[in-house]
């Protein structure tokens, strides 16, 4: 083969190039789409619902004339059942976790239960609310509490807790490990003193990104019959019936945010669109900060972390 | 290989084989580790001197599938390590070790080397002061990072990082300690400081050291031992090795001929 004159070369590197062009313009454009729509989104819900954005909407409860109608008991039953929700995921899912990775055998049975947390990530949300109806509602007598819903949406979340803190885990280098089991420890003070806290990033990551994810849930919600009218908060702690407790609000009746939102686009009065663009731009804040916080906190806690 | 005027013995492997799984790694194995003496471990990549060194604080218990056979027996009491009753979580508190790439943990400088006194329970802070202290100076570190002892140790350089693994090892006392190649991430200053540190040492700890620099083996060992496809070929004083090797695979990996 004669070797390629300058011109020649040239002539290969501009096709090569104009490819480099020509896919940089499409990857753009997609991108641009996606971005697009949520743009869109979030500014269409801000100008339909821009009237409602006032101190009341959010210090009011619901209400039949739209204009009085506001999200307290939504944002603080989405707030309470966030709470119940990552007080029982967490530390279930960072368990299983740590479990699957520093101490299962690798044998079919783990296996097995690797496939079905997969698994457990697709299953359609309102199958989650059947169960937890059938279980939490009725069987042990929540009944259609914050605790329920909570717990619920702790199931629904608990494999993307379980597997972001096994991706964490993953990432940790194996001569950490070997440098703790080294001096003399043992697999429990590994986890302890390295392996938890190296993994805390992600596993902070995969948490947040859950509980964005259930915040948003209206299905299961509805299924364990969360009420869509309600005009009262949960009982602040030690101020309820007597006996009052710390815990009364737990087994408080509430409604979340979608739902909300639900109850005010199946309204004939064109009037509560606007409550509910409002308050869907508010949801949207909610997760947004959310994922913001996830990302603050990953970068704040990786800087302390290099091997 | 019978070897006279001999020092104590510290530790001696007796037919040792290992497997990952179904691959034998190391074939019958007969060798002498001397108390207070540096013997390092030669031989081309491959030849299993990280494995048979891997086996004396028990590491590959980590793996599954893994398998010993015959014993390394631990002197003064005689224990075998490999032995099923003994825990492998005692072994490496006798056994210390270095690894080939410096792995401090990412902590402060003074927290790295507490970490194996605080598996031993230790929380007593003027213990573990006086004992992070001493074993920094053990290291040959103390005087470059006494005064930040709380930054993080991946701010220092690669030699640096290793020789705080070495305080690191140091801080719980081991009786003997195993170095992986430990110069082999750094430039020759850093391995030079490390090559004194392990002369240094050699006066209150056994060594034992896997290289793959020759010129390593002969500067810092007293003793040497070649491997080759998993068996030991020769084992004998370092400058007997290294100027009349007694076996031809020796001597063609030692003069550069093979490895």
């Amino acid at each position: 083969m004669q070797p390629l004159t300058n011109e020649q070369i040239r002539a290969v590197i501009a096709r090569g190039k104009l490819k480099d062009t020509i896919f940089k313009g499409v990857g753009l454009f997609c991108l641009a789409i996606a971005l697009l729509v949520i743009v869109a989104l979030i500014a269409d819900m801000f100008m339909k619902g821009s009237e409602r954005f006032t101190l009341d909407f959010f210090i009011n409860f619901a209400s039949r004339r739209a204009t009085q109608a506001g999200i307290l008991s939504a944002w603080v039953g989405s707030l309470l059942v966030m709470l119940v929700t990552a007080l029982a995921a967490v530390p279930l899912g960072v368990a299983a976790g740590l479990y699957l990775e520093e101490y299962a055998k690798r044998n079919w049975l783990t296996h097995v239960i690797e496939v079905n947390i997969s698994n457990l990530a697709a299953v359609p949300s309102i199958v989650y609310g059947l169960l937890a109806l059938g279980i939490f509602v009725y069987q042990f007598g929540f009944g259609q509490s914050i605790l329920s819903a909570g717990l619920t949406l702790a199931l629904l979340i608990l494999p993307i807790i379980i597997v972001a803190t096994r991706e964490a885990i993953r990432a940790i280098p194996a001569m950490i490990r070997e440098g703790s089991m080294a001096v003399g420890a043992t697999r429990w003070q590994t986890c302890r003193y390295h392996i938890i806290p190296y993994a805390m990033p992600g596993i902070l990551t995969g948490v947040i990104i859950g509980l964005a994810r259930a915040i948003g849930e209206t299905a299961p919600i509805i299924t364990i019959g969360a009420l869509t009218f309600i005009a009262f908060l949960p009982p602040v702690p030690f101020t309820g019936e007597p006996p009052a407790g710390l815990f009364d609000w737990v087994m408080s009746p509430f409604t979340v945010m979608p739902i909300q939102i639900f109850n005010w686009t199946s309204r004939p009065d064109p009037a509560f669109e606007v409550n509910a663009a409002a308050a869907g731009f508010v949801l949207m804040v909610m997760v947004l900060s959310m994922n913001a916080v996830a990302i603050y906190l990953r970068y704040k806690m990786r800087k302390n972390i290099k091997w | 290989m019978q070897i006279h005027d001999n020092p104590a013995l510290k530790a001696e492997a007796r037919n040792l084989n290992f497997y990952y799984g179904e691959a034998k790694a190391l074939k019958n194995i007969n060798m002498p580790i001397y108390d207070k003496k540096v013997t390092a471990l030669i031989g081309p990549s491959g030849c299993g001197k990280s494995t048979y060194l891997r086996s004396f604080n028990r590491m590959h218990d980590l793996y599954p599938g893994n398998r010993y056979e015959g014993e390394i027996r631990f002197f003064p009491d005689n224990t075998n390590l490999l032995s099923p009753e003994v825990d492998p979580i005692e072994v490496r508190m006798r056994v210390g070790m270095v690894f080939q790439k410096p792995n401090p943990f990412p902590k402060s400088i003074y927290e790295n080397v507490a970490y194996g006194l605080r598996v031993r329970g230790e929380n007593n802070k003027r213990v573990l002061d006086d004992k992070v202290e001493h074993a920094l100076k053990g290291g040959a570190i103390w005087d470059e990072v006494k005064d930040r002892l709380q930054d993080l140790a991946s701010n220092l350089s690669g030699g640096q990082q290793q020789r705080l693994c070495i305080a690191r090892a140091l801080a719980t006392d081991p009786e003997l300690l195993l170095f992986d190649e430990p110069t082999s991430a750094l430039d020759p200053i850093a391995t030079a400081a490390i090559e004194e540190l392990v002369h240094e040492l050699k006066k209150r700890v056994t060594i034992l050291i896997v290289t793959h620099n020759m010129q390593q083996a002969a500067r810092v060992s007293d003793y040497t031992a070649y491997m080759f496809l998993g068996e030991m070929i020769e084992f004998g004083k370092t400058d007997e090795i290294f100027i009349k090797p007694q076996d031809k695979r020796t001597e063609d990996y030692i003069t550069g001929r093979m490895g």
